[in-house]
């Protein structure tokens, strides 16, 4: 199965040296692109002239939403920072959670495979839903409430850091790991002297990125009933009170560049 | 918390005041994390798993083990297909506009094709700005302007998209080798040549490869688009959670799952073949 893409906070390796395809081969591929596209113009009835035709009306909204109403602040305070204890507690159950499902897909820590291919399995099954139906589902079984946000986020959150733990510990340097079962550690010796030392910054860093991931879904959560700000956004777009959904889009944006800030630094300093 | 980073360098004797302010900056760490657990905790009022949470997770789990398969056809009116393929034309068509629009602004924003740190540092300003808004917040001021449906998502998307990838496209073009570029520029080549030679061959190929991850992104955020309305198989999926539909939404989510895996497979199908 292919990796996900959601979850790569490092970039793909540079590109190797490579010959240009034959032209024909070009063309082809550009042909069936301008195909799709005309096709998928003709299904969902999106044309460009409609976008030139859109803009105004996007104009119009923007200037309706200034000036932003500052007298809203106090009120949507309590609401972001739940969004974020939303974040934060999802993130490091998810993380928790994560741990021993990474432990046990990696391959060179000699798991049988009839345990780590179903693990794995359905650690691709739980990464192929977005947060927000998580959100949506949860929000049907436990009611209304940040606590079905929660265990969303622990889902799409544990998806995420067990997938990049375990290729992080399939990358560490086998050295620590022969010479602990030479000298005949048993499995959880091995994990504890050899594993945890090499993956622990990855882990860790990991952890920050998808609570940066995390504070942005918490964000929306609420679009579906889960907690957090977006009940208010979804409220004051209802009501059309642009300036409030403004002031509320305004304080979501410093505070998630003031934890993506902030979590950017403490990764820098652990790799 | 990382314990590594507080031991000595093997061979350097270690001396009592390192290791005690090491011990004082782990016990701060601690401090603090617990602190932030102890504030979030109170925030989450955990009123108890309701009484109905028993029956309602059974239907659920019936429901999804025996999905409403009559929906994944109907001859005439919204089923499963149709729903997927709104789904994908939308994250296609708004992949595609974000792989053209953000090209200007990713030259816009790379050091080395910008005269000047200001220049390219506004640009790389206005790509963070861009990619800070959630895609589901643009959808859904894309809908109050636009009107709900597919062509909302679209724009939602790509705006949203035209952040990240405008970012990785002037990441590329900042790492391209500069010896073309320059051999053009001593044989008197100008600006629109030295970029048809020399900067677009280097960058093309990882361009598309960016814009097809994008893609395997998008395709996941424009199942979620629906619930907020902005077309897609996600408009069905929260009628039949609000109706409390267990069987449908079974089967939706079975679609959005297989549709998922099957474009992750094609499109790094296709990734393979371009690089």
């Amino acid at each position: 199965m292919k990796a996900a893409p959601q979850a790569e906070p490092l970039q793909p390796a540079s590109l190797p040296g490579m010959a240009p395809p034959p032209k024909y081969k070009r063309y082809a591929g550009w042909i069936v692109l301008i195909a799709i596209l005309i096709a998928c113009s003709i299904r969902t009835e999106v044309t460009p002239y409609q976008l030139i035709t859109g803009l105004p009306q996007m104009g119009s909204l923007l200037a309706e939403m200034f000036p932003p109403d500052w007298s809203y602040l106090p009120t949507i305070w309590a609401p972001m920072m739940e969004t974020v204890q939303i974040a934060v507690l999802g993130t490091s159950l998810g993380a928790l959670l994560a741990i021993p499902v990474a432990l046990l897909s990696a391959s060179n820590l000699r798991v049988s495979r009839s345990v780590s291919l179903p693990v794995r399995m359905v650690l691709n099954l739980v990464r192929t839903i977005p947060d927000l139906l998580f959100a949506a589902i949860f929000v049907a079984v436990l009611g209304i409430g940040p606590f079905a946000g929660m265990l969303a986020l622990v889902f799409f959150s544990f998806g995420i850091i067990a997938k990049l733990t375990f290729e992080a510990i399939e990358a560490i340097d086998p050295g620590p790991l022969e010479a602990m079962s030479a000298v005949g550690g048993n499995r959880l010796q091995i994990i504890r002297y050899a594993v945890i030392p090499q993956a622990l910054p990855y882990f860790m860093s990991y952890l920050l990125y998808t609570f940066e991931v995390n504070v942005r879904a918490a964000a929306v959560l609420g679009l579906v009933g889960a907690g957090g700000i977006g009940l208010l956004l979804d409220r004051s777009l209802g009501l059309f009170r642009y300036d409030r959904a403004c002031i509320i889009i305004l304080l979501t944006l410093v505070i998630v560049l003031i934890i993506d800030y902030g979590s950017a630094l403490i990764r820098r300093r652990l790799l | 918390m990382n314990r590594r980073t507080s031991l000595p360098p093997s061979g350097t004797p270690v001396s009592a005041g390192s290791a005690l302010r090491s011990r004082i900056r782990f016990g701060l760490i601690t401090l603090v994390v617990i602190a932030v657990y102890w504030w979030s905790i109170q925030g989450m009022h955990f009123e108890g798993i309701q009484g109905t949470a028993g029956t309602v997770s059974k239907s659920i789990l019936t429901g999804f083990l025996h999905p409403d398969w009559s929906f994944v056809y109907i001859p005439d009116g919204e089923d499963l297909l149709r729903g997927l393929l709104d789904t994908l034309v939308i994250s296609v068509l708004g992949t595609v506009v974000a792989a053209v629009v953000c090209i200007p602004f990713a030259f816009w924003a790379s050091s080395n094709m910008s005269r000047g740190l200001a220049l390219s540092g506004s640009g790389k300003l206005v790509l963070s700005v861009i990619r800070v808004f959630p895609e589901i917040i643009v959808a859904i001021l894309f809908i109050k302007a636009v009107g709900p449906g597919s062509f909302a998502g679209v724009l939602a998307l790509g705006i949203h998209s035209v952040g990240m990838l405008g970012k990785l496209y002037s990441e590329t073009i900042e790492s391209i080798d500069r010896g073309p570029q320059e051999a053009l520029i001593a044989s008197g080549a100008n600006r629109l040549q030295v970029l048809r030679y020399a900067v677009l061959p280097q960058v093309i190929p990882q361009f598309l490869s960016y814009s097809l991850y994008r893609f395997e992104i998008n395709i996941r955020s424009a199942t979620t688009l629906g619930l907020v309305g902005a077309g897609g198989i996600g408009t069905p999926l929260i009628f039949a959670l609000q109706v409390r539909n267990w069987n449908r939404v079974g089967i939706i989510l079975l679609g959005i799952i297989v549709l998922v895996i099957l474009t992750d497979l094609v499109s790094g199908w296709v990734r393979r073949k371009i690089i």
